[in-house]
């Protein structure tokens, strides 16, 4: 199998979940209610095991170790969508983006369950079921808040529109798309989007919310280290501790 | 974590209101038989005022908590100590929403509560009102103040009233995992490289006189709470609780290297309780009365946490509200 191809595919969904991870960790003791506040810290605590997990898998193929590719990467070495490693924002913007985004991993993972390379489809089956949790948390609460009142529909709508260029950007094709496919590894980001679209239709016609055009350009760059200002931001705040002296125990 | 009755706010009002004093007996003789009282018996109305202050007061810390340690979650040095501490500052909200509940069984909704947290009319434990300003600040927090809290935790869970103790009983077994967590973070602190060790013992000068404090004033000063402990509201005492900690915590400081900033701690063989350097308690009324280094910023986050997830709150309540689009 290409292992070039591998990695690539590996650390893209490895920096997906571990900045999206940091980004949810960030609702703790802030949530709109207390239930949110735990709900958004548990999906930080899945995302963030995710992302260890599959750069242990990383390690298996001779990358470093776990902490040193989390915490002394510089930005331009991370492969994450840009969606994922935006700020915040109020709890309307996440809600959208934690539905864009779960949404479409939910999928991905889903078929990389049944990945030629062995060791991510046994991971992918695991992870595969946490994610159903993270969608169904996001499906429950944009249908109802997506069918609230006036302002929840506003808000809600706002931050889809806004979100949505960033969270087409999640498929950006890899240059090794073609041999992935090939050899059975992984479907292709053209499939997924495909299902992406039916799956976040269907819920968002349940709702007052009108979906914005598929056709719109999507924000691509993410995975080629291509990033906002606002990642160089959390990954420095994220190995503050850790970079005082990266060979020290902690 | 977090609280567990130590938030020591003078009680205001002990006066016992007219009790029917058969019903008052009754209550009084199953409390000595080691009865629960659940939440739909007969209760004296100072025991439930007592036990809404205090509940409230334990969940207030639980979520004012969250706050120093919370803000490590996104720093924390590696994957091991990023998760555990998630894991950790979520139980503590957890411990909350808990805690919430059972002071909601005597009547007090959990909205209302954080109303008057927010207006300043109800305290939280008052260790909280300290900055954590490095990462040895938020293992120091992780493993001692969770210890202190789970020695009043424990005596508490004995209690009298049910929803209470049962919220204490759970809230313990997690705690235990936090103590373990924090306990590992401070061994390889204390036993790392040069700048590890030297922010360890900073964290550690910084933080014993609030620990001290932490357990309240000396009970020769401190508010007279006899029909409580009758009633079993609070189970020991101030002096008992502080004492049953450095029993138990400072072997375990000094075997690690560090050096307790008090020269006077020491235990004393024939009466077996410990002696040290009365903490100064003018600071610790400064700080309770709202005047500490973080009184303001850890309410003004919660403000406006509550404030920003104001607009989520209605719309789950009252969907049909009309919503008039700022101009601006």
């Amino acid at each position: 199998m290409n292992t070039d191809a591998i990695k690539e595919l590996l650390y893209k969904i490895a920096d997906d979940q571990l900045i999206i991870g940091h980004r949810n960790s960030e609702w703790t003791g802030m949530g709109p209610i207390l239930e949110e506040d735990i709900a958004f810290s548990s999906m930080a605590q899945d995302k963030i095991g995710q992302s260890y997990a599959l750069y242990q898998l990383l390690h298996d193929l001779g990358e470093d170790e776990p902490d040193q590719v989390a915490f002394m990467r510089k930005a331009n070495q991370f492969k994450n969508s840009q969606l994922t490693e935006l700020p915040n924002g109020e709890y309307d913007y996440s809600l959208l983006r934690h539905f864009l985004f779960d949404t479409a991993e939910s999928i991905r993972f889903e078929f990389l369950a049944q990945s030629a390379y062995s060791p991510l489809a046994l991971l992918a089956k695991k992870i595969q079921g946490e994610l159903r949790y993270h969608t169904m948390h996001a499906n429950t609460w944009i249908k109802q808040l997506g069918n609230a009142n006036q302002e929840s529909i506003l808000r809600l709508q706002a931050s889809l529109d806004q979100l949505f260029p960033f969270a087409l950007g999640i498929f950006e094709p890899s240059p090794f798309e073609n041999v992935l496919i090939e050899e059975k590894i992984f479907v292709g980001e053209k499939v997924i989007m495909q299902k992406w679209q039916e799956q976040i239709a269907k819920i968002l016609n349940a709702t007052e919310l009108l979906i914005p055009s598929f056709s719109e350009p999507a924000i691509y760059g993410g995975r080629f280290g291509h990033h906002t200002e606002h990642l160089t931001l959390l990954l420095e705040e994220m190995s503050e501790v850790f970079r005082i002296d990266p060979t020290a125990e902690w | 974590m977090y609280g567990g009755g130590n938030t020591f706010d003078p009680i205001t009002d002990t006066k016992q209101a007219t009790e029917d004093p058969q019903k008052l007996q009754e209550f009084e003789a199953r409390i000595e038989r080691g009865e629960k009282i659940e939440p739909s018996d007969w209760m004296p109305d100072l025991y439930r005022k007592q036990l809404i202050r205090m509940i409230e007061q334990h969940a207030h810390s639980e979520i004012i908590g969250a706050l120093p340690e919370g803000t490590w979650i996104t720093r924390a040095p590696g994957f091991k100590r990023k998760l555990a501490l998630m894991a950790k500052v979520q139980d503590e909200v957890g411990h909350a929403q808990l805690l919430y509940a059972a002071a909601e069984t005597l009547g007090k909704s959990r909205e209302q509560m954080i109303d008057d947290l927010l207006e300043g009319k109800s305290k939280y434990s008052n260790i909280f009102n300290y900055p954590a300003f490095t990462w040895a600040d938020a293992c120091f927090i992780s493993w001692l103040v969770d210890a202190g809290a789970i020695v009043n935790q424990l005596a508490n869970s004995k209690g009298s009233y049910g929803p209470y103790c049962r919220a204490l009983e759970r809230i313990c077994v997690e705690e235990s995992f936090h103590l373990k967590y924090g306990h590992h973070c401070v061994i390889h602190l204390a036993t790392g490289t040069d700048i590890q060790r030297k922010m360890m013992q900073e964290a550690l000068n910084r933080w014993w006189e609030p620990m001290m404090h932490f357990f309240g004033p000396p009970d020769k000063v401190s508010v007279h709470t006899e029909v409580l402990m009758k009633w079993k509201v609070k189970m020991s005492s101030n002096d008992q609780c502080r004492n049953q900690f450095l029993d138990m915590y400072v072997p375990k400081i000094l075997e690690l290297g560090l050096t307790i900033p008090d020269p006077l701690l020491r235990k004393n063989p024939e009466t077996e309780q410990w002696e040290y350097t009365e903490p100064d308690w003018e600071v610790f009324k400064k700080v309770i009365n709202g005047d500490g280094p973080c009184n303001e910023e850890r309410l003004a986050v919660r403000r406006v946490a509550e404030a920003r997830g104001k607009w989520v709150r209605q719309a789950l309540l009252k969907p049909k509200t009309e919503y008039v689009t700022p101009l601006a």
